[in-house]
């Protein structure tokens, strides 16, 4: 179950198609904010080898991990396209401008935190593009 | 239904692998597959361990099939359990820990063993062998202490491919081998100089004629010794001397085995319901120990299997080195001989060397080194033994020189056979490539990789990817959408080029828009070309997204693996003073950077800066008066100068002075792709400027420019542009050069791509042949610089700077819960 809202920032504070990060004590959560000012929250951990996703590129419902281009749908936490896995999505809602999100009590998360990739889908460990990382 | 037969594998290496993938093609349902492997898991790209040595990619890569495709085809794949016997009365073989499996087919599929030499001192602790992934852990971890020595005994494909990437990893390796050349058995002895030239430019020292004695050590090793008496110290000695069969199991079961276990062409051993695949088997007299042959042993063997008739008759096979940066290809017989002729092309200048050997104008073998490109074509005509009397005269040079005009490259693709493999990392053929671009309706290359993984691993088979999408689209095959920018749209970098000015589309909605953007925004690859096209095209006007923006531009410091960046600041030329040096070390300490390093570029990173902090690290960087190096821009990099005239005793001109003007008149600047430069005092080039985007080397006469060379995925040499005799000229030229890149360079293009593109002479009878052009350009580049010689640093470090730019840099703090509030917006 999810457990209480709390504020984290102000929506302004992040452009259209940007993200933030918020430290919480249940390791680093992604704020997101689409064109069309929706919000979403995810685990900021990419599943690939835990790339940082609020510092990716926001597309429509999706953002691109910053370190090796895995997509990531917003709205579900699934990796898009042929890859496999997903980030858990956390609840955040918008109230007078302000953004909270709901820490839950319990993210599914990897076991320790940093684990490596070993410890996931090994699918989704494989898009690398070095040609284009920068 | 019938009962489903039961097949048993033993080993789970690439040829079994295969086999079932084209199994499972032709006959989903009709065996019940158990796998036995002795190695504790799933099948992967063994040829690929190489660069999992070297670092350039890691096991996960390099999987060929993970546990979701075993359960999908409901195969029992046992991992980590070798078979210690087999009962082919009662059909029956045992693993070591007791787990049994009855079959009706068994597939013997256990590899080769790497071959120790016996000489005293082969079982001290640190002797490896190179076949596994744990062999490859081993290395890695021998590695680690970093500056530790290595020796490798065996100077062949393996063996060299080990002490490439053990010297990746820091370690100094000697490899030693026993013939006078490397790779003896697949290179005549000038390509085993140029590729033992090439490794000794890597740190590796190369000792051939050398017979070793003995390993010394008490329990670990400390060196190898040489029958000559020499003695070379090692804290790790690799073992690449050969192959085994390994035949031991299926000999102990009665099954006929010479050097491996023997079958004929329906690859049966002696006893016909055992087939045998791979490495461990002896066909016609020969073992094999590449996996082209594998393959084409598996195709037989699945078809076997369901019922059908195809033979193996042997396989000719091809080899090449997987180092990153040393390209060599060989295929077939080079001996001397009679009635052999050869056919040779050297230039010595750009390290070429090609070799044919013909016998009555059929091709008996090949060996190219530093240009490979036409090893396939060669290697084709090679297997056929196709007659090239008709084109014996221009044969050696490739081809695109072959008879009058150039072979259609689409035609060579369509001659080629349904299971021709296109790409030899993922083993997939041109059958499964046709079948997926058809069903799956796929239209560009990106589509076919995600699919088929064709062309994912190292991509030297894109472009024949790009041939099976013209022939299997036909008429129905757009070119544009092959070179479309990406997923959201049909059009390619050019026309979107092109559309921008004619249709003066100056923000990115407004590009997407006109121009029929498939998807909302854009995506993580179109979003930052176009940002870069809008830059370049509109300087005064456009108002950079850094949305758009990767996020080391957003950011202006390099991301991290661990989600941390690294700073560097400009070193003008790569010139530095007690002050600056000072202003570092202050930095360094203040904000407890824990690491620092002089870059390859000829400056220095301090790196693993947290993101809040950066704001403040540039505030006292600026201090110093350092401004951003844009080490992650696509933009100008580096200037890299050599100390020319003012201390060299051979130096012609004013390197150092040169290269500072140069890189402060065009800091700042975006580009389509990083852009690096050198200025060397004198053609002993001490800056290296003959692998740069651009590069000077100074002569007495003057200033020779160079550019489109290459020092990173592709190593390429510069071109000469032109010699001027000013300062003044030269850097008109530069300028004008980087301006016409900017205008029409593909984002991501580097400027050798672009220069391949366009023609060498394109460039040159814009840039040196027409003055006015040059000038219009170097006007252009000056109004850019306008609006662009902005250090991004100090607009980041102001007291106040601008609300977007604060935001970036200031993570969100979850606060106490507030009273509760009317919900607005619920988001989802
Ligand atoms: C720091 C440095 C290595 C070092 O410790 O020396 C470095 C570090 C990186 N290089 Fe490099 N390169 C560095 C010199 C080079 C050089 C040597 C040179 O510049 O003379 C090359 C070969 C020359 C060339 O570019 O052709 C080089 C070829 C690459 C490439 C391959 C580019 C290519 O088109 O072939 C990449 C990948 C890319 O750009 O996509 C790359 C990418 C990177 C990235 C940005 C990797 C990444 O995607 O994050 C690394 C950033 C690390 C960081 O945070 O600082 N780096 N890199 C060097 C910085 C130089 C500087 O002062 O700015
Ligand atoms: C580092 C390296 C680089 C290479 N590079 C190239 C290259 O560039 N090009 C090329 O063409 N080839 C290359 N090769 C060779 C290529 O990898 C092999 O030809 C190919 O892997 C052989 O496939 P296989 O299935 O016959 O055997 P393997 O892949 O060796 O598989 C045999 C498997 O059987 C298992 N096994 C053995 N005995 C038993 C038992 N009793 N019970 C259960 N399991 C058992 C083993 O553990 C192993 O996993 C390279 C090899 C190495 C090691
Ligand atoms: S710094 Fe350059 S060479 Fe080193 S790991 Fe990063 S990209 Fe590779
Ligand atoms: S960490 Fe996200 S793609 Fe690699």
């Amino acid at each position: 179950m999810s457990g209480d809202y709390v504020p984290v920032g102000r929506l302004d504070d992040i452009p259209p198609l940007g993200g933030r990060c918020v430290k919480t004590p249940r390791g680093p959560v992604g704020v997101f904010r689409t064109e069309d000012d929706r919000v979403f929250a995810v685990d900021n951990r990419c599943p690939h080898r835990g790339g940082p996703l609020s510092e990716g590129i926001v597309h429509g419902a999706f953002v691109t991990c910053p370190l090796h281009n895995a997509v990531i749908s917003l709205e579900t936490g699934e990796l898009a396209g042929p890859d496999v896995g997903r980030v858990a999505t956390i609840p955040v809602r918008v109230v007078d401008g302000e953004i909270q999100i709901a820490i839950p009590a319990e993210i599914p998360r990897d076991p320790v935190p940093g684990a490596p990739a070993a410890a996931l889908p090994k699918t989704a460990a494989r898009r690398v593009a070095p040609k284009e990382s920068v | 239904m019938t009962e489903k037969k039961r097949l048993v594998v033993i080993g789970n290496g690439m040829a079994p692998g295969r086999v079932l993938e084209r199994l499972f093609e032709a006959a989903p349902d009709a065996y019940d597959v158990t796998i036995f492997n002795a190695e504790p898991r799933v099948n992967y790209d063994r040829i690929m361990l190489s660069p999992v040595l070297s670092g350039e990619k890691t096991y996960e890569d390099i999987i060929i099939h993970d546990d979701d495709w075993y359960a999908a085809r409901g195969i029992t794949l046992h991992q980590g359990k070798r078979i210690t016997g087999i009962d082919r009365d009662a059909k029956r073989v045992t693993a070591e820990d007791g787990t049994a499996a009855h079959y009706d087919t068994l597939l013997i599929a256990t590899g080769s063993n790497p071959f120790v030499i016996p000489v005293p001192g082969h079982d001290l602790e640190g002797v490896v062998t190179y076949r596994d992934l744990e062999d490859v852990e081993k290395m890695i971890s021998a590695a680690k202490p970093g500056g530790r020595r290595a020796v490798v005994i065996g100077g062949g494909l393996l063996g060299l491919e080990a002490a490439a990437g053990l010297a990746m990893r820091g370690m100094r390796v000697t490899v030693i081998h026993l013939s006078e050349t490397l790779m003896e058995r697949q290179l005549d002895p000038a390509a085993g100089y140029l590729l033992e030239k090439a490794i000794a430019t890597r740190g590796i020292e190369v000792i051939t004629k050398a017979n070793t004695e003995a390993i010394s050590g008490d329990t670990h090793v400390t060196g190898v010794r040489l029958k000559d008496g020499r003695e070379i110290p090692a804290d790790m000695v690799v073992m690449a001397v050969g192959i085994r069969p390994s035949t031991g199991l299926a000999k102990e079961a009665g099954l006929d085995a010479g050097r491996g276990i023997l079958v004929d062409d329906t690859l049966r051993t002696s006893d016909p319901d055992v087939f045998a695949v791979g490495e461990c088997v002896e066909h016609r007299g020969t073992c094999y120990g590449l996996v082209a042959p594998l393959y084409e042993m598996a195709a037989v063997i699945a078809d076997q299997l369901t019922g059908g008739t195809r033979t193996y008759q042997g396989s000719v096979t091809s080899t090449k080195l997987k180092v990153t940066g040393i390209n060599l290809f060989s295929a077939g017989d080079f001996a001397d001989g009679e009635d052999r002729e050869d056919i040779v092309l050297r230039d010595a200048a750009s390290g070429v060397y090609k070799r044919l050997v013909l016998k009555q104008n059929k091709v008996q073998g090949v060996v190219l080194y530093g240009d490979t490109a036409d090893g396939a074509w060669y290697f084709q005509m090679l297997k056929d033994q196709a007659d090239v009397a008709d084109l014996r005269d221009t044969l050696i040079f490739g081809q695109a020189f072959a008879g009058a005009s150039p072979l259609d490259p689409t035609a060579a693709v369509a001659a080629l056979p349904a299971d021709a493999e296109i790409c030899g990392c993922n083993g997939v053929c041109k059958g499964q490539i046709e079948q997926a671009i058809s069903e799956k309706k796929l239209s560009s290359i990106d589509e076919v990789r995600a699919h088929t993984k064709a062309s994912a691993s190292c991509g030297t088979c894109s472009g024949l990817v790009e041939q099976l999408l013209k022939l299997t689209l036909g008429d129905a095959y757009n070119p544009l959408a092959v070179q479309a920018m990406c997923g959201c749209t049909r059009l390619g970098h050019d026309d979107v080029r092109r559309l921008i000015k004619a249709k003066a589309l100056k923000t990115i909605p407004a590009v997407m828009q006109e121009l029929e953007w498939s998807t909302p925004n854009g995506c993580a690859k179109c979003r930052p070309a176009l940002n870069y096209y809008l830059v370049a095209d509109w300087p005064e006007e456009y108002e950079d997204d850094f949305q758009s923006r990767f996020i080391n531009e957003r950011a202006h410091a390099n991301i991290q693996k661990d989600g941390t960046y690294s700073v560097v600041p400009r070193m003008w030329g790569g010139q530095t003073s007690a002050a600056e040096l000072r202003a570092i070390a202050d930095v360094v300490d203040k904000f407890e950077i824990p690491a620092v390093k002089v870059t390859g570029g000829q400056r220095i990173d301090m790196l693993g800066i947290r993101k809040e902090d950066l704001p403040a690290v540039w505030a006292d960087l600026g201090k110093a008066g350092f401004v951003s190096g844009h080490a992650y821009a696509k933009g100008l990099r580096t200037v890299k100068t050599c100390v020319g005239t003012d201390w060299c005793r051979f130096g012609t001109q004013d390197s150092t002075g040169f290269g500072v003007r140069i890189e402060k008149f065009m800091w700042g600047s975006w580009t389509p792709a990083k852009v690096k430069m050198a200025v060397s005092g004198c053609p002993r080039n001490c800056a290296e400027a003959t692998c740069k985007d651009v590069g000077v080397v100074c002569v007495d006469s003057g200033y020779e420019i160079h550019f489109a060379g290459a020092a990173g995925l592709d190593i390429k040499g510069t071109e000469v542009l032109t010699l001027v005799a000013s300062e003044d000229d030269a850097l008109e030229h530069i300028v004008a050069l980087v301006q016409m890149y900017r205008e029409t360079g593909h984002y991501l293009e580097r400027i050798y791509k672009w220069a391949k593109r366009l023609g060498l002479d394109t460039v040159r009878a814009q840039i040196v042949d027409d003055p006015q052009g040059r000038k219009a350009y170097f006007d252009r580049f000056v109004v850019s610089q306008k609006f662009a010689q902005v250090d991004p640093w100090a607009e980041r470090a102001k007291p106040e700077p601008t609300q977007g730019h604060v935001s970036e840099f200031r993570h969100f703090e979850p606060k106490p819960p507030s009273a509760p509030a009317r919900t607005l917006e619920p988001a989802q």
